[in-house]
C-alpha cells in the first residue's frame, strides 16, 4: 500500500538515481577510456560508456513516451504486475541458453577434434571453455532465475516489484555484465579462477547489479500482501544473499592500476584453493541448487496443480541445505596441499548434504502424487519431473564422489565432467526448460502451447542427448582413472598421460554428437516458444491434453 | 485464505491453511527414513571426526584417534618405493650401457623405466610409440642422424641436438636462399638432383643441372652420391627417409632456408638411471646398433 495515487505522471525516484548513477559511470567510463593504454580495458571501457549513455537515453525515453505507464498504481484498483521485464528475462534465458550449448558443443567437437581451433587465438579451447560455462551458468541459468524469481515473488507476494526502473536496471545491468564478460574471455582477459573468470572491473559491475537485484526482491518481500512467505522464495533469497557473499568474498584482488583490466587475487597458494573452491562448490549449491530448487517449488505444484507434498520437509530441508553446504567446497582440493582437517569436514559435510539434497527431491516428486497420470499427457510436467529425478541422481552422486577413496580415481578426470552435465543438462536446464514451457503462455496471454509435440520431441532428443553424455564421461572417466594409476610390476606407470589422451577420443565423439542432440532440442524448444508468444497453435493429429493450467493472468 | 486447513480430497492430508497464487501445502510429516538416513550420515561422520584429523583450533587441529595424516603417509610410501628400488639403481649407475644391456635383471628394469620416462618426457615429441612425426626422428627404425650405438642414443639424450648445454650435438643446414648463396633456380634442380638420389625426381635434365651444384655446395656435409655422415649428423639422402618430407616443395624449403630441429638436453633435468634407462629403451625400439 505503500503506492500513491498520482494523476500526473512524474519521473519515480529510481529513475532519478538510476540516471544520475548512469551519468557519472559514463563520465568515468570515458575518462577510462581516454587514459587507458590497456587494449582490452581500452575496448570495454567503451563499451561501458556506450551501454550506460543507451541507459540514460532509454529513461528519458519511457519518462516522456509512456508517461502514464510510470503513474503508480491506485490501492483499490487489481495489481498489475510488472511482466514486461520477465518477458525480456524468457528472452533472453532463450537467447543466452542457445548461444551457451553451442558454445559447448563447439568445445566437445574440439576435444575431439583439435584443429577445429583453426589455430586461431580468439576460439581456442582456453578462452571458449570459460565462455561456454560462464554462457549457461551465468547467462542462461542467470536469466532464468532473473526472470522466474521476478515472476514467482511478486504472485506468490501479490505485490509489484518496487520501483519503475530497478528491475530494468537489473536486467539491462546483467546483460552488460554477461557482454563484458564474454568478450573478455575472447581478448584473453582472465582472473584464472573457475566459474570467476570475469576481471576485477567486470566482477565491481556485478556487484552493483546485484545489490539492486536484492533490494528490488526484499523490496517486494516486504509489500507482500500473504501472511507466509512462500518456500520459492526463501531459496531465491537464499540464493541471492549467499551468491553476493561468494562473489565479492572470492574476487578480492588488487588491480594492478585503474586503468589495467588485470589484477592479482589477495589469497595466496592453498589459501586462495581453498577460498575458490568454497566459492566454486557454493556457485552450485546456491546458484545451481537453491536459485532452481525455487524454480521447482513454484513450477512443480503449479503444473501439476497439486499441494506441495510437505510443508514441513521444505523447511527442514532448507535449513540444512543451507547449512551444510557452505562446508563441502574443500571437497573439490583431496589430495593436495589441503590440511587434511579441511579435507576431512569437506568430505563429512558433503556425505551430510545427501539427504537435505533429496528433501528436495522428495517434496518435488511426491506432490506428484495423485497426478502421476499427467505425465502420459503433458510433457512439459514429464521434463519438469525428469529434472528432479536428474536433480536426485547428481547429489546422489557428488557425495560419493565426495569420498576420498572415490575420489582419488575420479578427480581430475571426465567422470567429473559427466557428473555436472547430469546436473547441468539433466537438472538445470530440464527445469528451466519446464519453466519456459510454462511461462511463455501465461506471460503473451496464450491459453495453450504452440505445440505440445513439439515439446515431447524436444524432451526424447535432448534426454538421448543427455544419456550419450553422461554414460560417455562414466566410461571414459573411469578408463581415464584407471590407467591413470596403473603401474607395472616394477612399480613404474602402465601408461603415459599421450596414452590416456588418445584413449579418450572415442568419447570425445560420443559426447560431442550427444550435446549435438542436446542443442538440437533447444532450437525446437525456441522455434515452439517463438510461436506460442505470436499466438500460433498447431493442429496436431493426436490431441494430447489441454495445457493442465490455464493462464493465471487471464484468470485474475 | 492463511490458517484455514482443510483436508486434500487425494491423498487425504490435511493442508497447511497456506496458499500462495493457489499453490497449497500438504501437513505430511517428514518421511522417516529420509530422516534415519540423515541422523545416521551426522552419526557417521561424527566417528569419522573422531578416527581422522577434523577440526581446526587456535594453532593446531584435532589429529584424530587413528593417526592419519596424508603427507606422512606419501612420504613413507616413497620412501618405501626408493629402498625397493636402491640396490638395483646402484647397480645400474655402476655399470656400462652393454654390461646393462646384457643382464637380464638390469635390462628388464631398465626397459620398464625407460618405457615410463619415455611416455612422460619423449612422447610428446617423437609419438607415444616413438613414432615420430614431422621434424621428429621415427626412433623405430634403423636409420639413424647422429648413430644408434647405446653410447650414441645416451649422448644425444643427455646433451640434446642444437640446445643450451656446452656440449650439445650440433650442426647447421645453410639457408641457401636466406643466405643469398644459390638462386631460386639452383635451388629448384639441386632439389631435383636429390630428389634423384632416391629415384623420385620426375624431371632428369633438372636434376643434371643440380650435379655441379649439388658437388659444389652439399658433399662437405651430405658426402658424394648424398648418403650423409653420422659424424656431422647429416642426414642420408638417398634412402626415400625423409625428417621432413621429401616432396619438391619441402626439399627445396629445406635448402633454401635451412633446417634448425631442436632436442633439450636431459642432463640437468632426469637423473642418471633414467637417462640409462631411456637409452636402454630406445636402444631397443628396433633399431639400435
Amino acid at each position: 500500500m505503500t503506492r500513491e495515487t498520482t494523476a500526473k505522471a512524474k519521473m519515480p525516484l529510481d529513475g532519478w538515481v538510476i540516471a544520475a548513477a548512469l551519468v557519472i559511470g559514463t563520465f568515468y567510463a570515458t575518462l577510462t577510456a581516454a587514459r587507458t593504454e590497456d587494449p582490452v580495458m581500452s575496448v570495454h571501457a567503451y563499451v561501458f560508456a556506450g551501454a550506460f549513455l543507451l541507459g540514460i537515453f532509454g529513461i528519458i525515453k519511457a519518462y516522456f513516451d509512456t508517461s502514464e505507464s510510470l503513474a503508480t498504481q491506485s490501492a483499490d484498483a487489481p495489481i498489475e504486475y510488472d511482466l514486461k521485464v520477465v518477458k525480456a528475462g524468457v528472452i533472453a534465458s532463450v537467447f543466452w541458453g542457445i548461444a551457451g550449448f553451442i558454445a559447448g558443443d563447439t568445445i566437445a567437437f574440439q576435444l575431439a577434434y583439435p584443429d577445429l581451433n583453426f589455430d586461431t587465438s580468439f576460439i581456442n579451447f582456453g578462452r571458449l571453455r570459460p565462455l561456454h560455462t560462464s554462457a549457461v551458468i551465468f547467462a542462461f541459468g542467470g536469466n532464468v532465475l532473473l526472470a522466474t524469481s521476478f515472476y514467482v515473488v511478486q504472485r506468490t507476494c501479490k505485490a509489484r516489484l518496487p520501483g519503475v526502473f530497478s528491475s530494468w536496471f537489473v536486467f539491462w545491468g546483467y546483460q552488460l555484465f554477461i557482454v563484458v564478460a564474454a568478450t573478455g574471455y575472447l581478448m584473453g582477459a582472465t582472473q584464472g579462477k573457475e566459474y570467476a573468470e570475469p576481471e576485477w572491473y567486470t566482477d565491481i559491475w556485478l556487484t552493483i547489479v546485484w545489490v539492486v537485484y536484492l533490494l528490488v526482491f526484499l523490496g517486494t518481500l516486504w509489500k507482500r500482501r500473504e501472511p507466509h512467505i512462500y518456500v520459492a522464495n526463501w531459496f531465491y533469497l537464499a540464493f541471492i544473499v549467499t551468491v553476493a557473499m561468494l562473489h565479492i568474498v572470492n574476487n578480492l584482488t588488487v588491480p594492478v592500476s585503474w586503468t589495467s583490466s588485470k589484477s592479482y587475487i589477495l589469497f595466496a597458494g592453498v589459501q586462495d584453493a581453498l577460498t575458490q573452491w568454497w566459492y566454486g562448490h557454493n556457485a552450485v549449491g546456491f546458484f545451481l541448487t537453491a536459485g532452481f530448487l525455487a524454480i521447482m517449488y513454484y513450477f512443480v505444484p503449479k503444473r501439476a496443480n497439486r499441494p506441495v507434498y510437505s510443508y514441513r520437509l521444505s523447511i527442514v530441508h532448507f535449513w540444512s541445505l543451507i547449512f551444510m553446504y557452505i562446508w563441502a567446497g574443500p571437497h573439490h582440493l583431496h589430495y593436495t596441499a589441503l590440511p587434511d582437517w579441511a579435507q576431512t569436514l569437506g568430505m563429512t559435510f558433503s556425505i551430510m548434504l545427501w539427504m537435505p539434497s533429496w528433501g528436495g527431491m522428495i517434496n518435488g516428486l511426491m506432490t506428484l502424487s495423485g497426478a502421476w497420470d499427467k505425465l502420459r499427457t503433458d510433457p512439459v510436467l514429464r521434463m519438469l519431473v525428469v529434472s528432479i529425478a536428474f536433480y536426485g541422481m547428481s547429489t546422489f552422486e557428488g557425495p560419493v564422489m565426495s569420498i576420498k577413496a572415490v575420489n582419488s580415481l575420479s578427480h581430475y578426470t571426465d567422470w567429473t565432467v559427466g557428473h555436472v552435465h547430469s546436473g547441468a543438462l539433466g537438472w538445470v536446464a530440464y527445469v528451466s526448460f519446464g519453466a519456459l514451457y510454462c511461462l511463455v503462455p501465461w506471460l503473451w496471454n496464450r491459453t495453450q502451447l504452440y505445440s505440445l509435440k513439439l515439446v515431447s520431441y524436444h524432451f526424447w532428443i535432448s534426454t538421448f542427448g543427455i544419456l550419450l553424455y553422461i554414460t560417455s564421461m562414466w566410461v571414459s572417466g573411469i578408463l581415464q582413472g584407471l590407467m591413470w594409476r596403473a603401474y607395472d610390476d616394477l612399480g613404474f606407470l602402465e601408461y603415459s598421460f599421450v596414452e590416456t589422451v588418445e584413449a579418450m577420443n572415442p568419447f570425445y565423439w560420443i559426447r560431442a554428437i550427444g550435446g549435438a542432440f542436446f542443442v538440437i532440442g533447444s532450437l525446437i524448444m525456441a522455434y515452439n516458444l517463438w510461436r506460442t508468444a505470436r499466438g500460433d497453435v498447431r493442429t496436431e493429429s493426436r490431441s494430447l491434453a489441454p495445457e493442465a493450467v490455464p493462464s493465471p493472468v487471464a484468470a485474475e | 485464505m492463511a490458517g484455514n486447513p482443510r483436508k486434500d480430497e487425494i491423498s487425504g492430508v490435511d493442508t497447511t491453511g497456506h496458499e500462495w497464487d493457489g499453490i497449497e501445502e500438504l501437513n505430511n510429516p517428514l518421511p522417516r527414513w529420509w530422516l534415519w538416513v540423515l541422523y545416521a550420515s551426522v552419526i557417521w561422520s561424527i566417528g569419522y571426526w573422531i578416527a581422522m584429523p577434523a577440526w581446526p583450533g587456535i594453532s593446531d587441529y584435532t589429529r584424530g584417534v587413528l593417526g592419519y595424516s596424508q603427507r606422512q603417509t606419501v612420504m613413507d610410501e616413497l620412501a618405501e618405493v626408493k629402498a625397493g628400488r636402491a640396490d638395483i639403481e646402484a647397480k645400474i649407475v655402476a655399470s656400462s650401457l652393454e654390461d646393462i644391456a646384457k643382464d637380464p635383471n638390469l635390462n628388464q628394469y631398465a626397459l620398464a623405466a625407460g618405457q615410463a620416462a619415455f611416455g612422460d618426457n619423449c612422447a610428446g615429441c617423437h609419438g607415444s610409440g616413438a613414432q615420430g612425426a614431422k621434424g621428429y626422428p621415427n626412433l623405430n627404425d634403423d636409420h639413424w642422424l647422429w648413430g644408434g650405438s647405446l653410447e650414441d642414443i645416451h649422448y644425444t639424450i643427455n646433451y640434446g641436438i642444437r640446445s643450451t648445454h656446452d656440449e650439445t650435438r650440433f650442426n647447421d643446414m645453410t639457408a641457401f636462399l636466406a643466405d643469398e648463396i644459390l638462386e631460386k633456380q639452383e635451388i629448384s634442380d639441386v632439389a631435383e638432383y636429390v630428389l634423384s638420389l632416391s629415384g623420385t625426381s620426375s624431371d632428369s635434365e633438372a636434376a643434371q643441372r643440380g650435379l655441379p651444384i649439388f658437388e659444389d655446395n652439399c658433399v662437405a656435409c651430405h658426402e658424394t652420391g648424398g648418403v650423409g655422415n653420422r659424424e656431422m649428423g647429416a642426414p642420408n639422402l638417398s634412402d626415400k627417409l625423409w625428417l621432413f618430407g621429401g616432396d619438391k616443395k619441402t626439399v627445396v624449403q629445406s635448402i633454401a632456408y635451412g633446417r634448425k630441429g631442436v632436442m633439450p638436453t636431459w642432463e640437468a633435468r632426469l637423473d642418471p638411471v633414467t637417462i640409462k634407462a631411456l637409452s636402454i629403451y630406445v636402444h631397443s625400439l628396433g633399431g639400435g646398433e
